[in-house]
């Protein structure tokens, strides 16, 4: 059994490749190894949702996953999500109704929010609630970041 | 804060210290990727950002100028992704109940970062694609152990079915847990608390387990033996789970209390209703979070099955159901609190489930 491990993975299109211990979490090989400290890491067990990614384009926990799980998978990551040096409308849509204050839950709150309106195109608002359960926030009292959702959803349901 | 600035010079002005310049000879990567980000700073300058003072956070072990960036919250472990079944048994066998199995790593990830578990080795079943399925047979819906929450939650099968399933399916943890989560997992794993093992409880299921001798089904009343302890032997993977079908127009209901929607359930009843008119055919009641194993409430159930779906045989059978447990208090709330609570929610289950009851 071998101590070191290769990932070859793609985050963000772009394919990577790094080697580290089985025990290494994938959040950590994202910041450390791969320098994409976009995805941040907060409690560490699951709670805080901080460091959701998109794993094989479903949100996902990457404190809680482990680098080589990763490996031959195909990641988004916060940096992932501007295009042509624009905002994508998530984001856009964040900015313009204080969905953010000290950007830390961002990151997790972006790739969840993502993932909750692929799958729910036009939600309600007890609905985006429960999407939006899965982030902490300590800032914004979750309104503005409910407000972001509720009116990205339009824009992106037309953009599929 | 610990921050960086742009201003600080790499190696030339750390030369009259002798210990930090050990430590950036040591450290040879780093420093290229120093001078890297040098360069990148005079790109910006050139930008028109002359004098401009840019803070970069660099993680903790390259700050303490570990060679390579290592930080590391599990202990050490074997690691092992078999593609089959076969290979999964094999690797378990060979370390005597020192490994553990891992599924969605929803609740065993935790446990690791916190270094609560300590096995000898991780035995990854997410390679294996043959344990991923969902399949109606012989009047059950057979999962695969790998069957992700977040697909049963979306399965059509599942919503005509075993709508209590898909109904309990969205009280587990939130969006990004159950994308990974698994029902064997969550079944194998036995926290009381959890809403999948009361719904295997509540139907009445059965998971199956293959070790070394062979295969076993197991039945839900002889799978769950305390807090987070099943009757799998440390050799046995939960391959499979079946749920009975639910008859056609059986009433269902998953009530919960817990301080925020994704928590663990301070108490959850499943509850689920097959009616003749006014009388109740079947009834079947289990709790989350009232004890350390799931508990069926067959004394309950019983004042239904004999007196039908009245108003005072469903109050009768909450004040029933606050007899039958024994919970314990923890930080979340109190014994007698809990006690109360299995009354309130199995009246609001019952209430549900005999409205959506045809028959």
């Amino acid at each position: 059994m071998a101590d070191i491990v290769t990932v070859r993975l793609k985050v963000n299109g772009v394919a990577h490749e790094g080697r580290c211990e089985p025990r290494k979490l994938l959040v950590d090989f994202i910041r450390e190894d791969l320098g994409l400290t976009g995805t941040h890491v907060g409690c560490e067990h699951g709670i805080c949702g901080a460091c959701t990614i998109m794993f094989n384009g479903e949100a996902a926990r990457s404190c809680i996953m482990l680098a080589v799980q990763a490996d031959g998978a195909e990641l988004e990551t916060v940096e992932g999500l501007m295009r042509e040096g624009k905002l994508h409308p998530l984001q856009e849509a964040f900015r313009e109704h204080h969905g953010l204050q000290c950007g830390f839950c961002t990151p997790g709150m972006l790739m969840t929010a993502l993932d909750f309106l692929r799958t729910n195109p036009a939600p309600n608002d007890r609905e985006i609630r429960e999407g939006i359960s899965a982030v902490l926030c300590r800032c914004t009292g979750y309104q503005g970041i409910i407000n972001a959702v509720r009116a990205a959803a339009p824009t992106l349901a037309a953009e599929r | 804060m610990i921050a960086r600035s742009e201003a600080t010079p790499p190696r030339s002005a750390n030369g009259d210290n002798a210990k930090n310049e050990n430590a950036n000879n040591e450290n040879a990567n780093n420093e290229n990727a120093n001078d890297e980000n040098a360069k990148n700073e005079n790109a910006n300058d050139e930008n028109g950002r002359v004098g401009a003072t840019r803070f970069v956070l660099r993680p903790p072990s390259v700050q303490a100028g570990l060679k390579a960036p290592a930080t590391m919250k599990p202990p050490k472990f074997e690691y092992h992704a078999p593609k089959s079944l076969e290979e999964a048994l094999a690797a378990l066998g060979r370390y005597g109940g020192d490994a553990k199995v891992l599924a969605g790593g929803q609740s065993l990830m935790p446990l690791l970062n916190f270094r609560l578990a300590r096995p000898a080795a991780l035995v990854d079943l997410n390679r294996i694609a043959s344990l991923a399925y969902i399949r109606e047979q012989d009047g059950q819906i057979r999962f695969g152990a790998m069957t992700r929450q977040r697909t049963i939650e979306f399965s059509s099968v599942v919503a005509q079915r075993l709508p209590l399933l898909k109904e309990a399916t969205r009280w587990v943890g939130h969006l990004p847990i159950r994308t990974r989560g698994t029902i064997g997992g969550s079944i194998a794993h036995a926290d009381p608390s959890a809403e999948y093992p009361a719904v295997l409880a509540a139907l009445e299921g059965e998971v199956v387990a293959r070790g070394a001798k062979g295969e076993r089904v197991i039945r839900a009343a002889d799978l769950f033996q305390t807090y987070l302890t099943t009757t799998l032997a440390p050799d046995e993977i939960l391959t499979e789970v079946r749920l009975p079908a639910m008859p056609a127009g059986a009433g269902y209901a998953l009530e919960e209390f817990a301080r925020r929607h994704g928590d663990f359930a301070i108490i959850g009843i499943a509850a689920l209703v097959v009616r003749e008119g006014q009388r109740c055919k079947l009834a079947r009641l289990a709790t989350a979070g009232a004890g350390p194993v799931p508990v069926r409430l067959r004394a309950a159930e019983e004042i239904l099955e004999r007196e039908g779906l009245g108003d005072a045989a469903v109050e009768a059978a909450a004040r029933r159901a606050t007899e039958l447990v024994n919970p314990d208090a923890d930080i979340h709330a109190s014994a007698d609190y809990r006690r109360h609570l299995t009354g309130v929610l199995t009246k609001r289950a019952l209430t549900r489930a005999i409205g959506v009851a045809r028959g």
